[in-house]
């Protein structure tokens, strides 16, 4: 018998192969299985339970989906607390938040690479060393201060002392040094200043590490809990999450679950959506600065 | 007077002691440098200024802060040096708070790390869907800590919950999990850590994927067992990234707080520092000077791990 080359070839590249294929369900799909289920399978039940009747959750037996689905959960949210203003406030303090500091980041990033400046070294290290500051410490005075202010209960009150910032400037400023400074010195051969080649070369050329550093804002700033808690008493300004906590007996009696897998679903979704069509962005920018050399 | 009116070589002609050519530190500050400088102020004070108003100020205040018997919304406070300080660092409630710090911290570090580098060993496969699965097990980490703990606090629910509801069906009773102060805890660390471990695993990922082929194949041909390769080559190699999340980890481990709050709003047995010195500024007591005192406590902790941080960055620098 003549030997068959194709016997011959080692297989254990291939997983699906007959020999590999109880070592590759076992030993490859069924972990991978097993940790997508761990983390899908209690935001499935989230979402199933908020569309089911008050009878169905508060039951001893439980049964995965809804008899007749409905949105009654969402609409007794929002005869309990004002939770289509909450919606509203978070969108307008994220969107209003995140523009600023995604703004404020190109500008600062630009001149701390582009600009000469002869204190700019100290200034990059006086944003670096911010960016390690928990915002958690800062809680207390900000609150006198903004407090003194009258910023309490106040959009700029929830916006304003987060704006500055050390992340988004050090992202962008990482990036803006691998811009070739070839095409910086001919649009200035060209007579271009310096809001010219910001708007027409390096914003354009920027525009996937800006999305990065807006999608990140976005998140953290749609996430916000412990700053807007504190700022905000009045229930017209709260933001979903803070909104949210109103909603919880503080006592620990007996919860409205469904309601409150109604407003559970309200605030994870929107960020779960955009990160499902933009998770390759996200992802790269909450993990910068992990990749080793 | 007349010096001074003289040494104005622009407009007077009298005799110029200093020669009028510009010196190098002159030329420097010419017209197009001092242009560069408005630009840069320009674009970049607005940033600077909300940085040092709101996160480098806030650290002085509140030093000045921790000094005062102050109650929160009172018009005066007293002064009373580090009295807040000892206060803590004396009475049992505190040594609670640093003790819950630290097994809330060890514990979701460890467990998000552990869990992590198993889900990348098992995303790090030439499989169909493992991109799928990444994306799906980093979700939590951008998920709303409040929405993710409402959640949970569902599934923990002693009567409704499903857990109440998988141990009823194998004939055991359910305990009361959030209302019990010794597994109110333990709850807050288990979602914390389902929050996390995406985040660890996918770094732990690039890290895996960053291991060059050859080595694993030399050590294969050597006759290494897979269980000595992992040990004796992927985890050292690993190291660095390892490193990374240790002091990332543990960085946001000692700033969690949405799921602490919306879990347990009034703390039981869960209060860390941060929680504890929310608690005591803003929870019922209005304990400003003292919460400060916390705070001043636990900025300093991640100053030591930040320090530490820098130190190994600096040294990999040098390094590579």
């Amino acid at each position: 018998m003549s030997t068959n080359t194709v016997e011959a070839t080692p297989r254990r590249d291939r997983p699906f192969s007959w020999q590999n294929l109880g070592k590759t369900i076992a030993g490859g799909y069924v972990p991978l299985l097993l940790a997508t289920m761990v983390v899908f399978v209690p935001l499935l039940w989230m979402m199933l339970s908020s569309l089911k009747a008050p009878g169905e959750i508060v039951t001893t037996n439980l049964t995965w989906l809804p008899k007749s689905p409905s949105f009654q959960n969402y609409a007794d949210a929002a005869s309990t607390v004002p939770f289509a203003r909450f919606f509203l406030n978070s969108v307008i303090v994220t969107v209003i938040g995140s523009t600023i500091k995604c703004v404020l980041a190109v500008f600062t990033a630009y001149a701390l690479v582009f600009v000469r400046f002869p204190f700019k070294r100290v200034i990059f290290l006086l944003i670096l060393v911010a960016l390690m500051v928990p915002p958690q410490v800062s809680v207390l005075p900000n609150y006198v201060l903004i407090a003194g202010m009258g910023g309490l209960n106040t959009y700029w009150g929830i916006i304003l002392p987060g704006l500055g910032t050390a992340f988004g400037t050090f992202l962008l400023r990482q990036h803006f040094l691998t811009l070739p400074p070839a095409i910086l010195e001919s649009a200035e051969i060209d007579g271009a200043g310096h809001w010219r080649k910001l708007w027409k070369i390096v914003v354009p050329v920027s525009v996937p590490s800006i999305a990065t550093v807006a999608l990140v804002t976005i998140v953290s700033e749609w996430n916000e809990y412990i700053w807007p808690l504190i700022v905000t008493d009045h229930p017209d300004m709260m933001t979903l999450p803070v909104g949210l906590t109103q909603l919880v007996n503080s006592d620990g009696s007996t919860q409205n679950w469904g309601m409150l897998m109604a407003g559970a679903v309200i605030v994870l979704l929107p960020i779960l959506l955009i990160f499902a069509a933009l998770q390759r962005y996200i992802v790269s920018g909450l993990t910068q600065g992990s990749v080793t050399g | 007077m007349g010096r001074l009116g003289t040494s104005n070589a622009q407009t007077s002609r009298a005799p110029v002691h200093r020669p009028p050519i510009s010196t190098p530190k002159n030329r420097r500050w010419n017209r197009r440098t001092r242009r560069d400088a408005w630009v840069f102020a320009a674009f970049a004070a607005p940033n600077v200024l909300l940085i040092l108003l709101f996160t480098y100020r806030p650290l002085v205040t509140n030093f000045y802060y921790s000094t005062l018997d102050w109650t929160l919304g009172a018009a005066t406070a007293t002064s009373v040096g580090l009295g807040n300080y000892v206060e803590f660092f004396t009475s049992p409630d505190a040594s609670s708070v640093l003790g819950v710090t630290a097994i809330f911290t060890i514990t979701t570090v460890g467990g998000a790390m552990m869990l992590g580098l198993l889900v990348a060993l098992a995303l790090n496969q030439r499989l169909k869907g493992t991109t799928f699965a990444r994306a799906v097990v980093f979700a939590p980490y951008v998920l709303s800590g409040v929405g993710v703990g409402l959640v949970w606090l569902f599934i923990f629910d002693p009567t409704y919950g499903v857990l109440s509801w998988m141990l009823r069906t194998v004939g055991q009773a359910s305990p009361q999990w959030v209302n019990d102060p010794k597994l109110a805890l333990l709850m807050v660390i288990i979602v914390y850590v389902w929050k996390n471990l995406g985040y660890c695993a996918v770094v732990y990922l690039a890290g895996l994927q960053s291991i060059p082929t050859q080595l694993l194949e030399a050590a294969a041909l050597d006759g290494a067992s897979s269980l000595r390769r992992f040990t004796s080559v992927v985890l050292p190699l690993l190291s660095p990234t390892t490193f990374f999340l240790l002091i990332t980890s543990l960085l946001s481990s000692l700033q969690a707080f949405d799921i602490i709050r919306i879990m347990t709003p009034s703390g039981n047995g869960t209060s860390t520092l941060i929680f504890d010195s929310y608690l005591q500024a803003f929870g019922s007591y209005n304990r400003a000077g003292y919460s400060a005192a916390i705070s001043v406590v636990l900025f300093a902790g991640l100053l030591v791990m930040t320090a530490v941080q820098l130190r190994f960055v600096e040294r990999k620098v040098h390094y590579s």
